[in-house]
């Protein structure tokens, strides 16, 4: 048996329709989860087939996709998705924020502000932001249909009364206008402001076969308290490679006796960055860049 | 020293290279052919097909050799495949009493029309190794044969419900939803739950019935029939006004009778559990009709004990093994965003700590 051709973007037509249709009615109601009759994928549950049958319903043939992982273009999982498009839908790809039409992504938002030409497709392991409250999904529909969250606000309530601040540092719980508390998948808490975008925000979550929205410039308010207000902190530190101060930073430990640097998780920002002439502490005792041939 | 971790492409294109050569093994060796595992390892191709919910022996072979035998990335691998296949259509139910059975035993009659065959079965076979079998070229004497007997097997239950002995199941006019084009929800019916349980991982399930039978949810089950063989797999074809028959397939089947003394909404009668899977896998049929037994507590009027196999949400859940195998290898991808988060928190929650803790010790 040969490989045989595929529909663009993998999917058959129908099934994309199904996607669509999912996919307008979550934009309709925003932070609601839609099920939809996910697909088996040639790639794992949990490794993106949510984000993958999302992105492949959106792609156009003039598209340009971008696929990051931990804000990386190269990071493994990454580089496999962004092949499979570039295999089966023949899309232009780009690591460049600013340049790409459709972007999927797994745990972060990109540093640079998003247009209203593009959309910004997450991969989503747990849409359910209630589940580790109540693993029954029955009951978390129910209490979505009736507004009904306030074991959630308990949750946040007992951290604080334990830590002294609120104990979520990544997929922090967000309400998207004034309506359905949403799971913003497992991006840092100091994602959540950037939830309110101009582009459209899609998840995407295979296995659980769910799809959820936020349509561009949507209200989205991460829960707190008046005397404890969200706090979207970060490492306290500049991007040792180009100084930024106000990216999201990856630890890197430098060697055995406790050395360590920080450097911006969005390649293509730090990068855009270092091209227009800033530096940081370790840009010029940098050691040159490593063989990767070599590596490999 | 920094390393930016470039080439990922590259490290991806070496490893599956060396995925290739590792699954080739030792080239001194004759290489396996898709027909020897068919024939040879055909409870494997069997279980392949059953959890693949796709039956086709020979795809199911390929898969078991390209996923060097490991059979959950076989299933998934056949799964892949099967959700880009074009649907023609649904075939008729498929008639179990006509099945040209290769074995067929109850365990609640001692003989009954058509009789007890064990046909090819481990079950009695003394789990001494083999040796003989490691020095290859040995073919195994011919079994005996008699003529085959070409009547149905009626099923054992339709002889316990000629008494009413039995629940009797009423027939369903509706096409069964399809687990695979639909999203799951809750509460379900039953022709869906056996689909889960059908395509279903052997061990999970397996492990659901043993729970039931030491007590979590008992219902205690007979194997009222167990059968395996060949039916026919007929379907309608619009244009001919008639169903013609379009293939044969190898399924096994089990029904079990549970005891069941009545609740407030049914009279004291034997009640039923239902297992149907691709190919010869039995422990998977009996099992699978245990769980299914556990699960209709709620239309039998029996009482939840809160028993895991009871509840449907859990075990619909949690019995695919594509499903789990995939979001429990997840964690293997990079989450330094995620642990970057929990590092920073965790720092500053032990910089509150250790502050009060010195506080204390000065007070």
């Amino acid at each position: 048996m040969t490989d045989q051709a595929y529909n663009f973007a993998y999917l058959d037509e129908q099934t994309k329709r199904m996607i669509r249709r999912a996919i307008l009615k979550g934009v309709a109601v925003p932070g609601y989860q839609v099920p939809f009759a996910s697909r088996e994928m040639p790639m794992p549950y949990g490794w993106g087939t949510g984000g993958v049958q999302v992105s492949a319903a959106c792609l156009t043939p003039d598209d340009t996709l971008k696929v990051i992982d931990q804000g990386a273009d190269d990071t493994t999982n990454a580089v496999s998705i962004r092949k499979f498009f570039e295999k089966t839908a023949e899309v232009a790809v780009t690591e460049k924020t600013s340049e790409a039409s459709v972007i999927q992504t797994r745990h972060r938002i990109p540093e640079e502000p998003l247009t209203e030409d593009q959309i910004l497709v997450y991969q989503v392991p747990i849409p359910e932001p209630l589940r580790f409250l109540e693993p029954s999904e029955v009951e978390t529909r129910k209490m979505h249909s009736l507004e009904e969250y306030g074991l959630m606000y308990v949750k946040l309530y007992e951290d604080i009364s334990r830590h002294g601040e609120i104990a979520t540092a990544y997929a922090y719980p967000v309400k998207v206008e004034d309506r359905y508390v949403m799971d913003p998948s497992p991006i840092p808490k100091f994602d959540n402001p950037k939830m309110e975008s101009a582009a459209l925000q899609l998840f995407g979550a295979g296995r659980e076969q769910r799809i959820y929205a936020v349509p561009p410039y949507t209200k989205v308010v991460s829960l707190d308290f008046e005397d404890h207000p969200f706090d979207p902190s970060k490492a306290p530190h500049p991007c040792a490679l180009c100084g930024a101060e106000d990216s999201y930073l990856d630890e890197v430990i430098t060697d055995d006796r406790g050395g360590r640097m920080f450097v911006c998780s969005d390649t293509d920002f730090c990068a855009g960055r270092r091209a227009a002439g800033f530096t940081g502490e370790m840009t010029n005792t940098r050691p040159a860049p490593v063989d990767t041939e070599a590596m490999a | 020293m920094y390393v930016a971790v470039k080439g990922g492409e590259r490290a991806i294109d070496n490893a599956h290279a060396w995925l290739a050569e590792e699954r080739r093994g030792d080239t001194d060796i004759a290489e396996m052919s898709i027909a020897q595992i068919r024939e040879q390892l055909a409870l494997a191709v069997d279980r392949v097909m059953a959890e693949g919910s796709l039956y086709d022996p020979d795809l199911a072979a390929l898969a078991i050799k390209q996923a060097r035998g490991d059979m959950i990335e076989a299933v998934f691998l056949i799964r892949a495949y099967r959700t880009t296949l074009p649907r023609f259509g649904a075939s008729a139910p498929i008639d179990t009493g006509a099945m040209a059975c290769d074995r067929r035993i109850s365990a609640t009659f001692k003989d009954l029309p058509g009789g007890q065959v064990l046909g090819p079965t481990f079950d009695y076979t003394h789990r001494l190794l083999d040796f003989a079998l490691a020095a290859e070229g040995l073919e195994p004497s011919e079994a005996p044969e008699a003529a085959a007997d070409m009547a149905d097997l009626p099923h054992v239950t339709d002889f316990l419900a000629q008494e009413d002995l039995i629940q009797r199941e009423p027939e369903g006019s509706d096409t069964p939803r399809d687990l695979t084009r639909e999203p799951l929800d809750f509460p379900t019916d039953r022709p869906l739950r056996l689909q889960a349980l059908s395509r279903g991982d052997e061990g999970f399930v397996l492990s659901m019935a043993y729970s039931t039978q030491r007590g979590y949810g008992r219902n205690h089950p007979f194997v009222g029939e167990l059968r395996t063989g060949k039916v026919a797999v007929e379907m309608d074809i619009p244009e001919l006004g008639f169903a013609i028959e379009i293939g044969e397939a190898v399924v096994t089947e089990c029904e079990t009778v549970n005891q069941f003394t009545g609740s407030k909404t049914e009279p004291p009668q034997f009640t039923r559990g239902y297992g149907l899977t691709f190919g010869h896998c039995e422990r998977k049929a009996i099992s699978m009709a245990l769980v299914d037994r556990a699960m209709r507590w709620a239309e039998l009027g029996e009482d939840n004990v809160g028993a895991p196999a009871q509840d449907e949400e859990f075990v619909l859940y949690h019995a695919d093994n594509v499903q789990a195998s995939g979001f429990l290898e997840h964690i293997k991808l990079p989450h330094y965003v995620d642990f970057q988060s929990e590092l920073e928190l965790i720092r500053r929650l032990r910089a509150d700590a250790m502050a009060g803790q010195h506080q204390e010790a000065a007070e």
